[in-house]
């Protein structure tokens, strides 16, 4: 992997409160990495760090090899679109995705040009001349992702840029999103606190709470192999159970379930217990006999094309599963006592 | 904004009903306080002349004639333009136009700085500004006099420090004029400044600044055309009052800084006072103001139109 955005141990202090405590990581060139977390765990501190909106208060911000933390943002190869698109109101959308170019010094015939082409490509060249407050907000978005890829960024930085859409216009331009970072082949660094558009979109994915990386890796790594309970909590839906470790060996470690059934987990280094498992509930299914888990079912709640079981264990701790909405299963009646087995592998041994 | 207009042409709507008698006061008081008092003034400056002030009921154009035309001093000769009027309305404009300039150069960056503090800290900035309003204006104007004659507190302390040799002569200059019109409007342009700057959204600066804009291009290209509203509103707010303004000129100025607002006062001053020129001035005045605004209001909806 050519890195593209090297961020090494990067600090952000306002007063005596640290937004960013040393965060890492290496984006790769023409790579769609995500960072998601929940508001307030310094992804949009990081990205305006990187935008050079904010100043590190340590570390370093490499840039394919150069250290930029000491650059303006206008002297920063990289450009970015904002969470209300911050689109100039008294310029049209011509004037406002040439801007860029006009900065970098291009003629005006020149510049009109790209942002015509600009404009086809976000499929908006009949709307040239309107002012940004006489277009809808989906299309507003796409004026400033066009704005931002006028000058031909090294890295695009895009800061919650699908938050103010509707459902719909949200599940469209995603797949827009991605379709343009893979045709351009420009790095993206997308910011976002939602999980599904994290997952769909992302080559890689940083999950980061309270300033600090929690970990890093492709959307199969964190959904199915979250190593701590944030990252298993955050991403998607999980039952957290508490369970004791009784020996590990070579990497398995003998779990005692609650109920008394034991199961083997994979282990890295970790010490017998009291610890947390995760167990997704689509990974579920329900046993007439000799199951893992004995729970009673208190609510069937009907999600369309699911059903999900909100049950209870009898040592009161809540469980719930996802079964598919087919005429095939036979849907237990709330109050009945039923088992759980669980998948191979579904449960996820975490470090706390 | 067009929505809560009412509706013109759907007659008899109940909307319509309830809004009609709703707007009376307002249309009395447009009547009573704005077209009563213009018409009252129109009227005046075409009647003739009493004197020991008030008119006969005689209609004639003679305070335009005077305004305009001179026939020399025994009314013999040809007629020709008469400068001394118009040399009194291009002073004036003048003063104002630099008391206008003065005061954005300063209130801007003032404006800025308030709508750039904490929000919680920016009313007390607004209510230092007005605080000096608390006082009556010809206190405050004559208090300036004070300050600035030659034996007052700015040049004893400068000849104090040994920086002037003798007192700087600031009465009855332009400048002195200049001081007072600025420091009688600034809070004028401050106030619709800051409005418009507390509106901004910073995000539009960083963006610029992302797209490779410097400061000073941000400042020229961004904030200043958003921001143009209240710049223009501030400029009218403090250009139009400078304009007609007679307590500065008069008690700061003295004879050589006459303007417009002085010559008004005096036609209805005492018995030397010529009520139909008076009010001749003040049309000539209100229609120059008008032009400018209506310029400023075709420019401004061709600006939003485009």
């Amino acid at each position: 992997m050519n890195v593209s955005v090297d961020i090494r141990q990067v600090v952000k202090r306002y007063g005596t409160v640290t937004a960013l405590h040393g965060v890492s990581m290496a984006i790769g060139e023409n790579e769609f990495f995500t960072l998601l977390g929940p508001s307030g765990c310094g992804k949009t501190t990081l990205l305006r760090c990187i935008a050079g909106f904010e100043d590190v208060s340590g570390g370093e911000i490499r840039l394919h090899g150069q250290n930029i933390a000491a650059l303006e943002p206008n002297h920063r190869p990289v450009n970015t679109v904002f969470q209300q698109y911050a689109l100039f109101p008294h310029m049209t959308v011509r004037d406002n995705v040439a801007f860029g170019l006009k900065m970098k010094g291009m003629g005006l015939a020149e510049r009109n040009a790209r942002a015509g082409k600009m404009l086809e490509m976000v499929h908006l060249s009949a709307f040239a001349d309107r002012l940004p407050a006489q277009l809808s907000g989906g299309q507003q978005q796409r004026v400033a992702l066009a704005r931002a890829l006028a000058p031909e960024p090294k890295v695009l930085l895009l800061d919650e840029p699908l938050s103010a859409l509707d459902l719909k216009l949200r599940q469209a331009m995603r797949v827009e999103l991605k379709q343009l970072q893979e045709t351009t082949g420009i790095t993206f660094i997308f910011v976002t606190h939602d999980q599904e558009e994290a997952l769909t979109m992302s080559d890689r994915i940083a999950v980061m709470s309270q300033g600090h990386v929690q970990q890093i890796g492709t959307a199969r790594d964190i959904y199915e192999a979250p190593v701590n309970r944030f990252v298993a909590d955050f991403i998607g839906e999980t039952n957290l159970l508490p369970v004791t470790v009784e020996s590990v060996a070579q990497g398995v470690a003998a779990v005692t379930l609650p109920g008394g059934h034991r199961i083997t987990c994979a282990a890295a280094g970790m010490a017998p217990g009291p610890h947390h498992v995760s167990i997704r509930p689509e990974r579920l299914s329900i046993v007439p006999t000799g199951g893992d888990l004995d729970v009673v079912v208190e609510r069937v709640v009907y999600l369309g094309s699911d059903l999900q079981l909100l049950t209870r264990l009898d040592s009161g701790a809540a469980l719930h599963l996802r079964m598919q909405n087919s005429a095939r299963g036979q849907v237990p009646a709330p109050g009945t006592r039923i088992g759980l087995q669980l998948e191979e592998g579904a449960a996820r041994l975490l470090a706390d | 904004m067009a929505g809560f207009a009412p509706k013109t042409g759907a007659e008899g709507t109940g909307y319509t009903r309830i809004v009609g008698p709703l707007l009376l006061p307002t249309w009395a008081m447009i009547g009573i306080f704005l077209v009563l008092p213009v018409a009252l003034m129109a009227v005046y400056s075409f009647l003739t002349k009493e004197f020991r002030g008030g008119v006969i009921w005689d209609f004639t154009t003679a305070a335009y004639d005077q305004f305009f035309v001179t026939r020399g001093l025994f009314g013999d000769e040809p007629a020709a333009i008469e400068w001394t009027y118009i040399g009194i309305f291009w002073r004036s404009i003048w003063q104002a136009g630099v008391a206008t300039l003065v005061c954005l150069i300063v209130g801007f960056p003032t404006a800025w700085f308030i709508a750039t503090r904490p929000p919680a800290s920016r009313q007390l900035w607004l209510f230092l500004i007005t605080i000096p309003y608390w006082v009556n204006l010809l206190i405050r104007t004559v208090s300036l006099k004070f300050l600035i004659r030659d034996n007052g507190p700015l040049n004893e302390s400068l000849m104090g420090l040994g920086l002037i040799d003798g007192p700087l002569p600031l009465v009855n200059t332009n400048l002195a004029v200049q001081l007072g019109l600025f420091y009688s409007y600034l809070p004028f342009m401050v106030l619709p400044i800051y409005a418009a700057v507390e509106r901004y959204n910073f995000a539009l600066s960083e963006a610029a600044a992302d797209l490779y804009a410097s400061r000073w291009v941000t400042l020229r290209e961004i904030v200043l055309p958003v921001v143009r509203p209240g710049i223009i509103a501030g400029c009218i707010l403090v250009f139009v009052p400078s304009l007609g303004a007679f307590l500065a000129p008069d008690l700061l100025g003295g004879a050589k800084t006459f303007m417009i607002g002085s010559l008004i006062e005096e036609q209805f001053k005492g018995s030397q006072g010529n009520w139909p020129f008076g009010a001749a001035c003040a049309m000539i005045l209100m229609t120059l103001v008008m032009i400018v605004l209506i310029a400023y209001a075709r420019q401004q909806s061709r600006a939003e139109g485009g």
